[in-house]
C-alpha cells in the first residue's frame, strides 16, 4: 500500500460493487451442547485447576445472580444486572488473560470480576453502598471495580471505555510492559462513535488491546437486526486493519481458546484484536426491563436449552474432575454464604458524610468544603430528615 | 378533560402532534415497538408505522446528527435521548450543529424542526449517571431554546409549542414525575408559549423561582413558611432558554426578595445568570441578597443523595434567611 492514501490500488475497467455481505466470518466452536468436542476441534490446554475454577467461577456468578435479582424483588438493593447466558464469554475469556492484564468492561462482566477474585463480601459492599464499597456508595449497583485486581470501575455510559482501553494499552507498550488490556462491550455499544475512534486509534497506534464485543442479540430492547445490517461486529474489525476472530460465547473452550490467541498475538505484534463472541441475553437488560414487551418466552427457552454451564460441567464430569453429589453441595453452600453475606452488608452504614466531597478532586477545593460546613450545620438543625448521616457528623 | 400522569401527557401530545403534521417523526434507542424504557411514545410506532417511529441503533451522536439531517430537509424530527445524562455524545452534533446551522448559512438552511426530548433529574436512586440536570449546559448555547415542564397539563401544551416552534428545543422531562405526577389534562390539541414563566402563586413577602420537579419541592417549602407567616410567590420558570426576566423581574419589584432553586450543581447553575440578570433589574427593590439553593458542586451521589439535594428543608432555611436579613 505504498501510495499516498494507504489504499490498495487494483485496477479494474469495469465498474463493480463489492457487497455489503463479501466479507464472511467463521465461527470458533470446541464444545458441543452434551459435553464432547466437535470432530476435528481439540480442546486448549486446560490443567485441572484451571479448569475447575472456571467452573465454579461460572456457578458462582449464577447463583449470585438468582440471589441478588430475588434481593432487588424484594427491595433490599435498588437495581441488579444479570450476567445469564454469557457466564462462559466474560469468564472463558479472563481465564485466559494474565492476572495483570488490565479488565475495562461495561457492566455485565462479573464472571471475569470474579474469576480475578472479587470477593462475595467486595460484591456486597458495592451493591448496597456501604461505607465498605470500594466505590465509596457513589454509584448504582454492578459498577464494580478494584485497582488491585486490575478491574477498571464501570462507568453507565456505553462504549466509553473503548478508546479509553486503546489508550491504556497503549500506555502499557510505552512502559514495557508485557500484558495487554481486553475491553468488553456489547453490539449496541459497537454503535456509539466511541467504538469506531477507539478501535481505530488502536489499530493506527498499535497499542495491545483485545476488544470483546459480547454480541448478545439484545440492547435493551432493540434487537441485533435494528441495530446494525452488517454480518456481526466482528467484520468491522477487519474494516480498521485488524485481526477478528468469531466464537460460539456458550462455548468456554472456544472463549479461552480465541481469547489466548488473541492475547498472544496482541503482545507478539502489539496489534489489536477483536474477538466476538455470540450469545444470547437470557435475563432482561436489568431489573428495571421486562423483556414480555419485545420478545417471546419461545425465543427465550430456546436459548435456555444452549446453557453454557451445562456444556462445560458435562466435559468436567466426562473428564473425571468433577463429580455429581459435589457440584449439588457446593451450590448449596454458595446459596447460604450468599445469603449470609447479603445479610452483613445490607446492615454496613453508609459512607460517611465526609465522601460527598472526596474524591471531586484530589483535595476538596475551598468552595466545596464550605458546602459541606454549611450542609453539616443544616443537618445539626433537621437531624430527623437525614437519619444517615446526622449522628455522625464528626 | 381526562386524567393523566406526565407519561400519558407526553405520549399524547407526540400523538397529536404526528397525527396533525406527517412530518413529525419519533426516534431513538427502544423507541420503536418498545415505546421506549419509560413508555412515552408508546403505541405510536402501532399507529403511524414503523417509518415515523421507529429505533435506532444505539449512537446518541447519530441520533443528534440524523435528526438534524431531516430538520434540515424540513421535516419535524422528535428525537429522544434516553437519559439526559447520555445526551453529551451529541454535545457536538447539537451544540456546533443544530444551534448554528441557521445563524452559519445565513438562513439559507436551518433545522428548526428539531425537539430533543430526555429525562433528566434525580430522586430515583440513579446516582451518577441517571440523575444530572444539564440545562446550563445547553443554555450556554444561543440557538438553542430550553423546556422543561413540571407536570402532565405542562408537558402536553409545552411539548406540542416545542413541536411547532420554528427554532429546535431541547425538551427535558422531570423523570421522577413521569408516573408520580398525575392531572387533568385537555384531550385536545393545545399549546403553551414557550419564553414565558408562571406566577403559581401569589405572594408579597419573597418570590420562589424554579422550574421542573423542583417545583413541588419548592412547593413544600412555602407551605413551610407560610405556616410562619410568610407570603410567597411562586413562579416556574417553564423556559430555561429563552427565560422570562420580565415576570420573575415584576415579581422581585413586588416582594423585594428572590430565592431560586434547582437540581444542577451551584456554580455555573442558571441561578446564576438569573441572580446576576435580576439584580440588574431590580437592584433599588431588593432587600436581601439573591438566595440560590441547588445541588452541591460535586457529582450526582447515590448513597448520599438525601444529604446532596436542593430539598424543601434547605430552601425553607434559604427563605427564612432571605426574609430576615
Amino acid at each position: 500500500m505504498n501510495n499516498p492514501n494507504n489504499a490498495t490500488i487494483t485496477t479494474v475497467h469495469t465498474a463493480e460493487f463489492t457487497a455489503g455481505d463479501a466479507l464472511k466470518i467463521p465461527t470458533l466452536r470446541i464444545l458441543r451442547d452434551d459435553g464432547s468436542l466437535y470432530e476435528g476441534a481439540v480442546a486448549p490446554e486446560l490443567d485441572k485447576a484451571t479448569a475447575l475454577k472456571m467452573y465454579d467461577t461460572m456457578v458462582f456468578i449464577r447463583v449470585l445472580d438468582e440471589r441478588m435479582l430475588a434481593a432487588q424483588r424484594q427491595g433490599r438493593i435498588s437495581f441488579y444486572m444479570q450476567c445469564l447466558g454469557e457466564e462462559a464469554a466474560t469468564v472463558g475469556s479472563a481465564a485466559a488473560l494474565d492476572d495483570k492484564d488490565m479488565i475495562m468492561a461495561q457492566y455485565r462482566e462479573q464472571g471475569a470480576l470474579r474469576y480475578r477474585g472479587f470477593t462475595l463480601e467486595q460484591f456486597m459492599n458495592q451493591l448496597f453502598s456501604n461505607e465498605k464499597d470500594l466505590g465509596k456508595g457513589r454509584q448504582m449497583p454492578v459498577h464494580y471495580g478494584s485497582k488491585d485486581i486490575y478491574y477498571m470501575t464501570i462507568s453507565s455510559p456505553l462504549g466509553t471505555q473503548i478508546p479509553q482501553a486503546s489508550g491504556y494499552a497503549y500506555a502499557q507498550k510505552l512502559r514495557g510492559l508485557s500484558n495487554t488490556t481486553i475491553c468488553y462491550f456489547g453490539e449496541g455499544a459497537a454503535s456509539e462513535g466511541d467504538f469506531h475512534a477507539g478501535l481505530n486509534m488502536a489499530a493506527v497506534h498499535k497499542a495491545p488491546v483485545i476488544f470483546f464485543c459480547r454480541n448478545n442479540g439484545y440492547a435493551i430492547s432493540t434487537p441485533a437486526n435494528e441495530q446494525f445490517v452488517g454480518d456481526g461486529i466482528a467484520c468491522r474489525a477487519v474494516g480498521y486493519g485488524m485481526k477478528a476472530l468469531r466464537v460460539d460465547g456458550a462455548d468456554i473452550l472456544a472463549v479461552y481458546q480465541a481469547t489466548k490467541m488473541a492475547r498472544e498475538h496482541a503482545l507478539a505484534t502489539n496489534e489489536p484484536v477483536l474477538i466476538e463472541s455470540i450469545a444470547y441475553r437470557l435475563g432482561a437488560h436489568s431489573s428495571s426491563d421486562d423483556p414480555s414487551g419485545y420478545r417471546s418466552k419461545e425465543e427465550e427457552e430456546k436459548w435456555r436449552q444452549n446453557d453454557p454451564i451445562a456444556r462445560f460441567r458435562l466435559w468436567l464430569l466426562e473428564k473425571g474432575w468433577l463429580n455429581e453429589a459435589d457440584d449439588k453441595a457446593t451450590i448449596e453452600k454458595l446459596r447460604t454464604e450468599i445469603l449470609d453475606a447479603l445479610k452483613v452488608a445490607e446492615k454496613v452504614a453508609k459512607p460517611g458524610i465526609e465522601h460527598l466531597i472526596s474524591d471531586v478532586y484530589a483535595e476538596p477545593i475551598a468552595a466545596l468544603q464550605q458546602q459541606l460546613d454549611e450542609l453539616k450545620a443544616h443537618i445539626r438543625k433537621y437531624p430527623d430528615a437525614y437519619p444517615v448521616t446526622a449522628g455522625r457528623l464528626d | 378533560m381526562a386524567k393523566m400522569n406526565m407519561l400519558q401527557a407526553i405520549n399524547n401530545a407526540l400523538d397529536l402532534a404526528m397525527a396533525k403534521d406527517d412530518g413529525v417523526v419519533c426516534f431513538g434507542e427502544d423507541v420503536g415497538h418498545f415505546g421506549g424504557v419509560f413508555r412515552a411514545t408508546s403505541k405510536l410506532q402501532e399507529k403511524y408505522g414503523k417509518a415515523r417511529c421507529f429505533n435506532t441503533p444505539l449512537t446518541e451522536q447519530g441520533i443528534a446528527g440524523f435528526a438534524n439531517g431531516m430538520a434540515a430537509q424540513g421535516m419535524k424530527p422528535v428525537a429522544e435521548i434516553q437519559f439526559a445524562d447520555y445526551i453529551f455524545p451529541a454535545f457536538d452534533q447539537i451544540v456546533n450543529e443544530t444551534a448554528k446551522f441557521r445563524y452559519r448559512s445565513g438562513n439559507e438552511f436551518n433545522v428548526g424542526g428539531i425537539v430533543f426530548r430526555s429525562p433528566y433529574g434525580g430522586g430515583i436512586a440513579g446516582g451518577h449517571y441517571h440523575s444530572q440536570s444539564p440545562e446550563a449546559y445547553f443554555a450556554h448555547t444561543p440557538g438553542l431554546k430550553v423546556v422543561i415542564p413540571r407536570d402532565p397539563y405542562q408537558a402536553k401544551g409545552l411539548l406540542l409549542a416545542s413541536i411547532a416552534d420554528p427554532d429546535p428545543v431541547i425538551f427535558f422531562e422531570p423523570k421522577k414525575l413521569y408516573r408520580a405526577s398525575t392531572g387533568e389534562v385537555p384531550e385536545d390539541y393545545y399549546e403553551i408559549e414557550l419564553g414565558k414563566a408562571e406566577v403559581t402563586q401569589q405572594g408579597k413577602d419573597i418570590t420562589v423561582l424554579a422550574w421542573g420537579a423542583q417545583m413541588e419541592i419548592v412547593q413544600k417549602a412555602v407551605e413551610m413558611a407560610e405556616q410562619d407567616g410568610i407570603s410567597c410567590e411562586v413562579i416556574d420558570l417553564r423556559s430555561i432558554l429563552p427565560w422570562d426576566a420580565d415576570t420573575v423581574a415584576a415579581s422581585v419589584k413586588k416582594t423585594g426578595r428572590l430565592v431560586i432553586n434547582h437540581e444542577a450543581p451551584l456554580t455555573g447553575g442558571f441561578a446564576g445568570e438569573i441572580a446576576a440578570t435580576i439584580q440588574k433589574m431590580c437592584f433599588l427593590h431588593l432587600e436581601s441578597p439573591i438566595e440560590r439553593v441547588c445541588g452541591m458542586d460535586t457529582p450526582y451521589p447515590l448513597a448520599l443523595e438525601k444529604e446532596y439535594v436542593a430539598d424543601h428543608l434547605k430552601t425553607y432555611e434559604a427563605i427564612k434567611r432571605s426574609v430576615n436579613f
